[in-house]
């Protein structure tokens, strides 16, 4: 439990969110009161993503850093070469029809139901405007020259990481692809695009590899404030004041449109908290130690 | 009679006791073996020559050694009986024997009962042993595949038709010849996985940028990682008869490649064989799209690390300066 979902607002602290929270009737800021931020397709798409991310990592990364003292041990454990490339085919299979769903799931919804929001807006994944804005103000901030920007639904980083794996995938899903199927691929691919295939994928694998165990894992769960991780993405649903402290421009538009007496939730029950956490520590800590493998690797090739 | 009898036992005493001391002589020099193995003619009663060249054996690098050092069994009793053990040359070369033993060649004539295959002899020769750096020598490098050949025939043939064998005669250094990639003592079986991925270590001992650049590929990524399921070198060049790829009977010339490549990959045509099994991003001329590739990663990895870096960094630094909630 973070210190932001427990405590009551802190008096005074943050300026900038100060103007409309002052404003707001203290029972909205109780800390005790959700809001719902993630519906379940989300939920479990996020949780097929990092099974299938963390699967296909340990199964790939034997091959990437085939020269590493810990490969021949990690594909072993998968049952050698021919166990451990079946089981990377499967969760890149599986991981493919995941994300082409979720794509297709937002074209219908925005296409088919009329949704509006999707693809251009406040809460939209596309990179808006203000998205610039933050990350201009956000570096301030950093710089201590200013206030934090106040976020919207999502922010600037989360975006970078929605479309790195968006953009991830389909690129490194068609050089698998290529590579799962290279004598139907060369009826109209040249045989030097397996070449390309395999480097591209290498390559995005380990932007990926060390984006998503690196600044996801920082950004989305281990920065102070969200240590050790962020239950949004396992439960569904944030705490008021948390809402209010991290995504103030979107606590400010809710509380102003009154759309968000209808996203209250109630808290996570001790059980969801519980099966999140634990799917949590699980995928942080098989993260890690992947991650941990490489800059093993990677020191070991720089010190020879 | 008692005397008698006391004198009997104290000559057949003294009968025993240089019967005895007859039984241990002086181990005999080489001259005393010469006496009848020096004689050109000398054979055995069924016929076999037992005649040693005693010139040839003081050349030879055994040639201060007695005839006893390797035949033991020789000096124990003269005459020495009709069957004498195998020279033991393990006596003094225990590492090498040690290596043999373990080999192929040792399981087959030991184990198989092959009678055909080689002990040290075979290769080394008998009394006219010469050092490997000696061009007589039957394992002086150049004159191995011959040495080999006499057995493997039909191998040497392939070889000699080679690069490998058009190198040892156009007498570049280390080109190489049998033991190169076979080993001299510890010859194994070929067909296990050990063997066939050790062989491209082997290799790379002269085609190190070949071998590199062969790593970055799925094949030598696979192979790298211990399992041979995979092409290795020899799957595509062949082993003793490869040939350069400018030559049209070269597995690995424009006219075989789609059968070579499609030896694995049943139904590869055309297009596929324009992979390129040994890639070098760096290499512009080898391929555009691999070192455009190439380059865009250099940046965009660095780049989105960096940045990332950077801005995680920073935001740690800030939140433990101002508090969690600033």
């Amino acid at each position: 439990m973070t210190s932001a979902t427990l405590q009551p607002p802190v008096p005074g602290a943050p300026a900038a969110a100060a103007p409309d929270t002052a404003a707001l009737p203290p029972a909205i800021i109780d800390d005790h009161a959700h809001v719902a931020r993630f519906d379940r397709p989300t939920r479990l798409l996020h949780v097929v993503v990092m099974t299938t991310f963390l699967g296909l990592s340990a199964t790939g990364m034997p091959l990437l850093f085939s020269d590493a003292w810990w490969a021949r041990l990690l594909a072993t454990l998968f049952g050698g070469f021919h166990g451990a490339g079946l089981v990377h085919r499967t969760f890149g299979a599986v991981l493919l029809a995941a994300v082409a769903g979720h794509v297709g799931h937002v074209l219908y919804r925005t296409f088919v139901r009329r949704e509006k929001g999707l693809l251009w807006g406040p809460t939209s994944m596309v990179p808006q405007p203000k998205d610039a804005v933050d990350l201009y103000m956000q570096l301030k901030w950093f710089a201590g020259r200013g206030p934090r920007p106040r976020i919207e639904h999502f922010a600037y980083w989360e975006k970078f990481d929605y479309w790195a794996v968006l953009w991830g995938t389909a690129l490194m899903g068609a050089a698998g692809l290529v590579l799962w199927f290279p004598v139907a691929a060369s009826r109209v691919l040249p045989g030097w695009m397996f070449n390309v295939a395999l480097f591209v994928h290498g390559a995005e694998a380990s932007l990926a590899i060390g984006f998503i165990f690196v600044v996801h894992f920082f950004n989305g769960h281990l920065r102070p404030g969200k240590f050790p991780m962020d239950m949004a993405i396992f439960t569904g649903s944030v705490a008021t004041g948390e809402l209010r402290d991290e995504r103030a421009a979107e606590f400010a538009r809710l509380s102003r449109t009154g759309a968000i007496d209808a996203l209250r939730v109630p808290p996570p029950t001790a059980a969801a908290l519980r099966r999140g956490r634990i799917v949590g520590t699980l995928g942080l800590t098989l993260g890690i130690a992947l991650i941990l493998l490489i800059f093993y690797a990677v020191a070991g090739g720089l010190a020879l | 009679m008692r005397i008698r009898l006391g004198l009997f036992a104290m000559a057949a005493c003294l009968i025993a006791g240089s019967a005895a001391a007859q039984s241990v002589p002086a181990p005999p020099g080489n001259d005393d073996c010469l006496a009848c193995h020096g004689d050109a003619d000398s054979k055995r009663p069924d016929g076999r020559p037992i005649a040693v060249d005693a010139k040839r054996f003081d050349t030879s690098i055994h040639g201060a050694l007695g005839c006893v050092d390797c035949h033991a069994d020789a000096g124990r009793e003269r005459p020495h009986p009709d069957k004498l053990a195998t020279a033991a040359c393990g006596s003094c070369h225990e590492d090498v024997a040690g290596k043999y033993h373990d080999s192929m060649h040792a399981w087959a004539k030991e184990k198989a009962g092959l009678v055909g295959a080689p002990a040290c002899a075979d290769c080394h020769g008998k009394h006219d042993i010469a050092a490997k750096s000696d061009k007589t020598s039957r394992v002086y490098r150049d004159r191995i595949p011959a040495t080999c050949g006499a057995c493997h025939a039909g191998v040497v043939e392939k070889y000699d038709a080679g690069v490998h064998a058009a190198a040892v005669k156009h007498g570049t250094a280390n080109a190489p010849v049998c033991i190169d990639c076979h080993n001299t003592h510890a010859i194994t079986r070929t067909d296990t996985d050990k063997w066939r991925l050790a062989v491209t270590a082997e290799c790379g001992t002269c085609h190190a940028k070949v071998v590199a650049s062969f790593r970055r590929t799925f094949h030598g990524k696979v192979t790298e990682l211990g399992f041979s399921r995979v092409a290795a070198c020899a799957d595509c060049h062949g082993a003793h008869d490869i040939l350069p790829a400018a030559n049209a009977a070269s597995k690995v010339s424009k006219a075989r490649l789609v059968e070579t490549c499609g030896t694995c990959h049943p139904g590869a045509n055309e297009k596929f064989v324009q992979y390129d099994p040994h890639p070098n991003p760096s290499d512009y001329s080898r391929g555009a799209a691999m070192w455009w590739a190439n380059r865009f990663y250099w940046l965009l990895i660095p780049g989105c690390f960096g940045f990332f870096g950077l801005h995680s960094a920073l935001w740690y630094w800030r939140t433990k300066r101002d508090g969690e909630r600033s």
